[in-house]
């Protein structure tokens, strides 16, 4: 790596780290405090999941599809339906349409507070942390109630839902509703107030709207950037269509926009649940289908909770796919992690990294190697964590 | 200090947590657990084992005279087996406390009873 001055530092960022996040390996370069320019290298954890499509049928592809990962999992199964559907050229019932926008509403919701409260963990701020991750069971239990999983709902089939939704199931999504606004209204007013968060986020991991639109950023990250782009709304699928809702954005284009982005959109995501509920259509939850597709190839989009979803699906008429592309929205925020992170400083990466809600990311063991003098240490991730606190702290 | 209202008011509330194992968690009814095959109504048809993504089904013998085994570890609880089965022989419970220490005992057979 070239030097720019006497004071760089090449510091390798993961790629272990078994635990709580995925593996993924960043080259910062440093100038003291200062990250000069960063390198992402992926593939850590490559699975070979679109290889192993082309080996199962379109059946056992809804339960891989949701695999690709636990978050945002209905995300993922809903772009796989839309994609065989549209090959069988089948109208759902619309029924199925409200209960998949119901479902992927929930998942936002889970998704959206899990951040928030990882967003809390990384900054010092636990208190945060253990309080949305305690509201988050709200809507786990929900899930359970209405697709029978806490993650990994396993709620679609192709023609339609597998569960249908009773009146007390209604009835208890809307009492769990009715909680999550208000403690979400509580953490909307709150957040800004509190300086644990915001003097780590105000102006910290700048992604200026240009920017962010050359970088191809998606989702909550787009979205603080002050661009309003949403599938939901730009490309509507499922039960969008008919569903009014605002997309939210935030001029601030650092992390604390992110987090404020992500609460509003709680709120937003309660409201199109709210509506969906009273409009529930009556009628069957789906429609038998032969078991083949028909050759061809089709392109579909979802807004997952981390942003646009992209999957590509193409068919030779058997009862398995010839081939399955998936685009995963942190994949496309990747860029523009870079192009936050470069200017900022060392103790603001893990805040900055987590604020595009990564689906895959490790940042467990660091290398910081001195280029000139070959001094080299090590920190795992709860010491940079804490290097960072401390750092941040005087 | 913008949660200390918050934080006094948790004080007096009782952990939000279980202490599992100690206290059990409720399944929720119709919450997807363990995989039970009622034998007696199989046909050994091998739709189940088709559609199963996991590969956790497995039949020993054929056709009418099939014994099934269901393996825990690899089974991910999706509950397809159960919507595919043409005889309604499998069903899904809530039981969730599944895990164990022996890996012989992770695999369930469900055997045909000896008719004579
Ligand atoms: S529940 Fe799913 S994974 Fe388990 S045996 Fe049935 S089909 Fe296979
Ligand atoms: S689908 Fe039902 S009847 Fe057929 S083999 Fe499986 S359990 Fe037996």
């Amino acid at each position: 790596m070239k030097n720019l001055s006497e004071n760089t530092f090449s510091v390798p960022f993961g790629p272990q780290h078994p635990a709580l996040k995925e593996p993924e390996n960043f080259m910062f370069t440093v100038d003291g405090e200062r990250v000069v320019d960063v390198k992402i290298r992926l593939g850590y954890v490559h699975r070979g999941g679109e290889k192993a499509f082309e080996a199962r049928t379109y059946t056992q592809g809804l339960y891989l599809v949701e695999r690709i990962c636990g978050i945002c999992a209905m995300a993922h199964q809903l772009c796989y339906v839309n994609n065989v559907e549209a090959l069988i050229d089948i109208e759902i019932p619309r029924r199925a349409d409200y209960i998949r926008t119901i479902i992927a509403e929930l998942e936002r919701i889970h998704s959206h507070l899990l951040w928030v409260g990882v967003a809390g963990h990384e900054v010092g701020w636990d208190t945060l942390f253990m309080y949305a991750w305690r509201d988050r069971e709200v809507v786990l239990d929900l899930m359970e109630l209405t697709t029978g999983n806490r993650v990994l709902h396993a709620s679609n089939t192709i023609g339609g839902v597998r569960r249908d939704l009773t009146s007390e199931m209604i009835s208890r999504i809307r009492k769990g509703m009715k909680l999550l606004k208000e403690r979400t209204n509580y953490y909307k007013a709150m957040i800004p107030k509190e300086r644990t968060l915001m003097k780590r986020a105000v102006g910290v991991g700048v992604l200026k709207p240009q920017d962010a639109v050359a970088l191809c950023a998606v989702g909550p990250t787009l979205r603080a950037s002050g661009i309003k782009r949403d599938v939901r709304r730009d490309d509507p699928y499922s039960a969008y269509d008919e569903t009014p809702f605002d997309v939210i954005t935030y001029d601030g284009c650092d992390v604390a926009s992110r987090v404020l982005v992500r609460v509003d959109e709680i709120l937003e995501s309660i409201k199109i649940l709210n509506y969906a509920l009273e409009h529930l259509p009556s009628g069957p939850i789906a429609v038998r289908l032969p078991r083949g597709v028909p050759a061809g190839e089709n392109v579909s989009m979802v807004e997952a909770p981390r942003g646009e979803d992209i999957h590509y699906l193409k068919s030779n008429g058997t009862d398995k796919p010839e081939r399955y592309k998936v685009r995963a929205p942190t994949l496309a925020n990747w860029p523009a992690v870079g192009a936050m992170i470069k200017g900022g400083y060392i103790a603001d990466i893990p805040i900055v990294l987590a604020a595009i809600d990564p689906c895959m990311s490790c940042t467990d063991r660091m290398t910081f190697t001195e280029v000139n003098s070959a001094k080299s240490w090590q920190w795992s991730r709860d010491e940079l964590r804490r290097y960072s606190l401390k750092w941040r702290g005087k | 200090m913008a949660m200390q209202n918050e934080l006094v008011k948790s004080l007096a509330k009782k952990p939000a947590t279980l202490l599992y194992p100690f206290e059990k968690y409720d399944s929720i009814p119709g919450s997807r657990g363990k995989v039970v095959i009622d034998i007696t109504k199989c046909i050994g048809c091998g739709l189940c084992i088709r559609d199963c993504p996991a590969f956790a089904l497995e039949m020993v013998g054929k056709g009418p005279t099939c014994d099934m085994k269901w393996y825990i570890t690899r089974c991910v609880f999706c509950g397809q087996c159960v919507e595919t089965c043409p005889r309604s022989a499998i069903i899904q419970e809530t039981t969730y406390d599944l895990a164990g220490a022996e890996k012989a005992a992770l695999v369930i057979e469900y055997k045909r009873p000896k008719s004579s």
